[in-house]
């Protein structure tokens, strides 16, 4: 299983186009801390206008490095799962299109355990993927602008976390972050197994998170109870929740997390919808006719 | 002989499609066995479900005396396939692909057994170039060796000289050749180039619309004593007339589209001239038609 496995993340990594997600996201995140570097305290200034009440924290000290990285997910996870579908969504159809999975079907190895290795290979790229924006948005922004307390913009206020409850919550958000990545391979993946080329996979991905999303973001009050809690659209940003810290008389309490029940519900949901997925590949996988 | 391959009653629809239709033969271990049909009877389909890649709607396929969808793994683990292309990884080198497909086949192959392989279909100099750099009969070539890399008992090769230039032609026809003489492999093969087939087949199964039309040994097949002759005279109505009057006349087994054949043992050519002549007929032609082609179109015309 373990050979099967480096075989497929070396296939995955012997090919140019894996490396586009890589490039995107390290051009995106040099964008936005050049951008920020040099024009950060009018865009700050920019947030803090829209608010009411003062802070303790003085402008000049929220462009640090935490708040590049935060600031750096905002824009990016939304993004993401394009670059994710790229590669999960051509595991099984790429090779369908190469005219390599026939060969691969004809070796003797199950078809339950060819599709697993693949899926384990994209979670891999997946993971990397997520690996790499950390450390170009964590820890280099860190490096280049410094630590202080991290201030969180929300609707019409915000939360100050110290410098010292900060890290945790970013190791955290990363790792929900990477269970909703892993859900979207695994709907790319699973799009993959019905199709016999890329092109089909990815955009259908794309194509269903553009729905759900939209779902999620209209404001109409039939929706909110009978369709968005069940779409994993409206779970995916909960990696946020991690960042919204319990308050007492105006100042916010360390370690705490005003919603952990509901962070831990959108896990949940969405490692359900991934395993549905999953099931769903593998099952339609085992008694797929190879044709191509 | 020991059969390696035994095909019972295999039936396959696609849709309302009957892909093969109560197919059953045997091939025996150590042989070149020929799988004949024209382009969609069935062949593709019929190598698909030995491969596992499509399930039968009905029949069974032993092979190694094993049921293949029981013992899928065991069976598989000794059997090497191209199937119709060789499509391989055309971002990798022929180097890693083969590393590849040998993992997957079970089995750890060393880097001398490797390029061994490689050599085998003369690749070694290009073992570190990526196929995407390949001409059509390099990567014919490279197919093979993915099929050989993992030491198969049988191997399974659909039209391996598709796209290959005579002299690529006669490379894999070699080395099919070479596997069964000096290796003892079992080799199925299916090709439309007949006169190929003729070359290197023992025995052979002609397949059309998915049915068997008939399978046997190349020597009960094409029986050479056994010969079908095509008559050409400057009258021809009057030559069939003389025949029908004679013992002759029960040798002819067809008269389509101007022509006369008869079915007779070679040695009577000289007999059926001389008859003719003596009864005044102009002999312009007696042509002994007995290849694999012509009797492959006896079988299939439509």
């Amino acid at each position: 299983m373990l050979r099967l496995l480096q075989l497929e993340i070396y296939k995955i990594f012997k090919r140019p186009r894996t490396y586009i997600s890589f490039a995107v996201i390290t051009l995106i995140i040099l964008l936005i801390q050049i951008g920020l570097k040099f024009g950060g305290k009018e865009y700050v200034g920019m947030i803090m206008s829209g608010m009411s009440g003062t802070f303790e924290i003085p402008p000049g000290d929220i462009l640090n490095g935490y708040f590049i990285c935060f600031f750096c997910l905002t824009m990016l996870l939304i993004h993401v799962p394009i670059l994710v579908a790229l590669i999960a969504g051509d595991m099984v159809s790429g090779e369908a299109n190469m005219g390599t999975l026939r060969i691969l079907v004809s070796k003797p190895v199950s078809r339950t355990r060819l599709l697993l290795v693949k899926f384990t290979a994209s979670v891999f790229y997946t993971l990397l993927l997520l690996l790499w924006m950390a450390l170009l948005s964590l820890i280099v922004s860190m490096l280049v602008f410094g630590t202080n307390s991290l201030f969180v913009p929300r609707e019409l206020e915000a939360n100050i976390i110290s410098e010292s409850d900060v890290l945790w919550r970013y190791f955290a958000a990363f790792g929900f972050a990477a269970v909703a990545m892993i859900m979207v391979a695994a709907m790319a993946f699973m799009f993959s197994v019905f199709a016999d080329n890329s092109i089909g996979p990815i955009v259908g991905t794309v194509c269903v998170i553009i729905v759900f999303t939209i779902l999620t973001q209209m404001q109409i009050p039939f929706y909110d109870e009978t369709i968005k809690p069940y779409l994993f659209t409206t779970h995916m940003l909960g990696w946020k929740g991690f960042f919204y810290v319990k308050g007492i008389e105006g100042t916010t309490v360390d370690g705490s997390v005003e919603n952990i029940s509901s962070i831990v519900k959108s896990a949940l949901i969405l490692v359900g919808y991934a395993a549905l997925f999953l099931l769903i590949a593998v099952w339609y996988f085992r008694k797929k006719n190879i044709l191509t | 002989m020991t059969a390696i391959i035994q095909v019972k009653n295999l039936t396959r629809y696609f849709n309302e499609i009957k892909a093969v239709d109560d197919l059953s033969f045997t091939v025996g271990s150590g042989q070149v066995y020929g799988f004949l049909g024209q382009n969609g009877a069935g062949k593709s389909t019929t190598i698909r479900m030995l491969l596992t890649l499509v399930k039968p709607s009905s029949g069974d396929i032993e092979i190694f005396g094993m049921d293949l969808f029981r013992h899928r793994k065991e069976i598989l683990r000794q059997v090497g396939a191209i199937i119709e292309r060789p499509d391989l990884y055309k971002f990798l080198t022929a180097w890693e692909n083969l590393k590849i497909f040998a993992a997957l086949s079970g089995v750890k192959v060393s880097n001398k057994k490797l390029m061994e392989q490689l050599s085998l279909v003369g690749l070694s100099e290009r073992a570190h170039s990526k196929v995407k750099t390949y001409s059509q009969g390099m990567k014919q070539r490279l197919g093979i060796a993915v099929a050989l890399v993992h030491d198969p008992q049988l191997i399974i090769l659909d039209e391996p000289m598709n796209g290959l230039d005579p002299q690529g032609i006669a490379d894999v026809r070699n080395l099919i050749l070479h596997l069964r003489n000096d290796f003892g492999k079992t080799v199925f093969v299916s090709s439309h180039l007949l006169n190929e087939m003729e070359l290197i087949a023992d025995s052979m199964l002609i397949i059309d619309k998915g049915r068997k039309v008939v399978e046997g040994s190349k020597e009960s097949l094409l029986n050479p004593e056994r010969v079908q002759v095509e008559l050409v005279t400057d009258d021809k109505e009057t030559a069939l007339e003389l025949l029908r009057l004679t013992d002759w006349g029960e040798h002819i087994v067809q008269n389509k589209n101007g022509q006369v054949l008869l079915e007779i043992n070679k040695s009577l050519i000289p007999e059926l001239n001389r008859t003719l002549v003596a009864k005044g007929i102009n002999v312009i032609s007696l042509r002994p038609k007995h290849s694999l082609e012509d009797y492959f179109l006896s079988l299939t015309a439509h």
